[in-house]
């Protein structure tokens, strides 16, 4: 009986998420072909797919995805390798912890995205100013979680492993590791998704090439649905890929 | 008798953090004196200095007026709007079940692809910017808000029913002294939002906010006003998460 109504309350709170989206699509369409909304302003949904058809067809976005993407694997890449070192050899000792820890977290607590202009006067207007902003954006959620994870280790593990003779390897493999593993993982991520945003928001902002140049482009050149078309690839392709991260977060906590 | 000074060190990490700045600091000097083209990096020395010449810059003053401005209407209006939707999602079952699901869907988008589209409806001006940061700082309260509705006890709402209270003595009394914790943990998730959104859309385009003087300094090329923009900024952006932060370990003390 209980069961019942969950399951009925399950498919109506189901069809209230279906419901609204459909509304949203049916008024979009009203909208835009009975009320009347300028064009300029709100594109046709049959044209957005259109285009949206069309962009995927015609494989144009594989220039801007590539350079968008390679400008992403280098930013992670760097931020990885460097606030995991950072982060372990901080997590080392109790002092450093305390030294260190505020030190970025405190940084990290600024909008890192307004230093864009220095990165830009710095870097140029290239790819490799995105790559340098996406590194030190991404690098904080890394090294504080290394720090977290590496420092908060069970001090009767590490005892007991040394009792039992470990030596520095297997301590740091069949110990440290496993236990830190999760909260490194879950701020590799977190690292991971602000890159994507801060590497799409730089090329929005001051770029040459990339998906966010695009969309600006598009933007400017008044071509109101093949943008919406192109937002929404982004979007997809931002979600595709936080999907693939995540997947390999939960990987990565059953392997430790 | 004083202790060895590495003793002192060992029992005051701040002043370790102080030193570690400072030691930042001076191997910037050192970089941007000697090594790097002074066109595109300024000592902190120089910057520091032209502190005054900055403020004196013509509408530069104005301009951080502006972006302060929209900071705290967009800071406002994401509170309010926070609160509404999330006691509106929150206290309901069916509808935390049925809308939640959406706002998280919505809150993991990427909100910067569609600036162009704020910019487009809102404007180059103040709008856009305040309708940017709101977006930005909405969602995280909606969520702290509907998290701490959730982790409500029923039993609280129980008994003090069973006591013969009504629904606003029950607001009053049960729901909102336990919301407060949940509600300042928002309010400084929402004010990173609006920092983040005012921010983005005033670098993307602006005619009077800063982005139009950090547009400017960049290319003429004059990075100790930039520099000095910026740490004015930066400085503004700490003391916005530092109140918010400050009042949320105060209030939240009660427990």
């Amino acid at each position: 009986m209980a069961r019942r109504s969950q399951h009925r309350s399950r498919l109506a709170s189901i069809a209230v998420q279906a419901g609204f989206g459909l509304a949203l699509l049916i008024l979009w369409y009203l909208a835009t072909n009975r009320w009347g909304v300028n064009r300029l302003l709100l594109p046709n949904p049959v044209a957005v797919w259109e285009q949206l058809l069309d962009v995927l067809r015609s494989g144009e976005f594989w220039p801007d995805l590539r350079v968008t993407l390679s400008e992403l694997a280098a930013a992670f890449a760097l931020a990885t390798t460097s606030g995991m070192l950072v982060g372990y050899f901080v997590s080392r000792s109790r002092y450093a912890i305390r030294v260190f820890d505020p030190l970025f977290a405190g940084i990290y607590s600024i909008p890192i995205i307004l230093f864009l202009p220095l990165y830009v006067l710095f870097f140029g207007l290239g790819p490799s100013s995105k790559i340098a902003l996406g590194a030190t954006i991404s690098f904080f959620p890394v090294v504080l979680s290394t720090i977290a994870g590496f420092g908060n280790v069970d001090r009767v593990l590490v005892t007991a492993a040394r009792s039992m003779g470990a030596s520095d390897y297997h301590l740091f493999r069949y110990v440290l590791v496993p236990a830190a593993l999760p909260v490194i993982l879950s701020g590799l991520r977190m690292g991971f998704t602000v890159a994507l945003l801060s590497i799409i928001g730089s090329e929005t902002i001051a770029s040459l090439a990339g998906l966010g140049h695009h969309i600006v482009q598009l933007a400017e050149g008044m071509d109101m649905a093949r943008m919406f078309a192109y937002i929404a690839f982004v979007v997809v392709i931002a979600a595709l890929l936080n999907g693939v991260v995540s997947f390999l977060e939960r990987r990565g906590r059953r392997w430790a | 008798m004083s202790p060895p000074p590495h003793q002192f060190l060992l029992r005051h990490p701040g002043v370790a953090r102080l030193g570690v700045v400072i030691l930042i600091l001076i191997g910037w000097e050192f970089a941007a004196r000697f090594v790097i083209d002074p066109l595109f990096i300024a000592p902190p020395s120089r910057v520091l200095g032209a502190l005054g010449t900055v403020w004196n810059t013509a509408g530069v003053p104005a301009a951080l007026r502006l972006t302060f401005f929209e900071l705290a209407v967009a800071f406002a209006i994401a509170v309010v709007a926070g609160l509404v939707v999330g006691f509106a999602v929150g206290l309901q079952p069916f509808a935390r079940r049925s809308v939640m699901p959406i706002i998280l869907l919505l809150y993991g988008l990427p909100q910067i692809t569609i600036l162009p589209i704020f910019i487009l409806y809102f404007g180059i001006g103040a709008p856009s910017k305040i309708a940017f940061g709101v977006t930005h700082g909405t969602f995280p309260i909606i969520i702290a808000i509907v998290a701490g509705v959730q982790n409500l006890k029923p039993i609280l709402l129980t008994s003090a029913r069973s006591m013969g209270a009504n629904r606003w003595q029950i607001l009053r009394w049960v729901i909102f002294p336990h919301m407060i914790p949940s509600f300042f943990a928002g309010m400084r998730l929402g004010m990173s939002g609006v920092l983040l959104g005012v921010l983005l859309a005033e670098l993307y385009v602006s005619t009077a906010g800063i982005g139009h003087f950090t547009t400017l300094f960049t290319e003429s090329f004059d990075p100790t006003k930039l520099f000095g923009l910026i740490g004015i900024l930066a400085a503004m952006a700490i003391i916005l998460n530092e109140m918010v932060r400050r009042a949320e370990t105060r209030f939240s003390r009660w427990r």
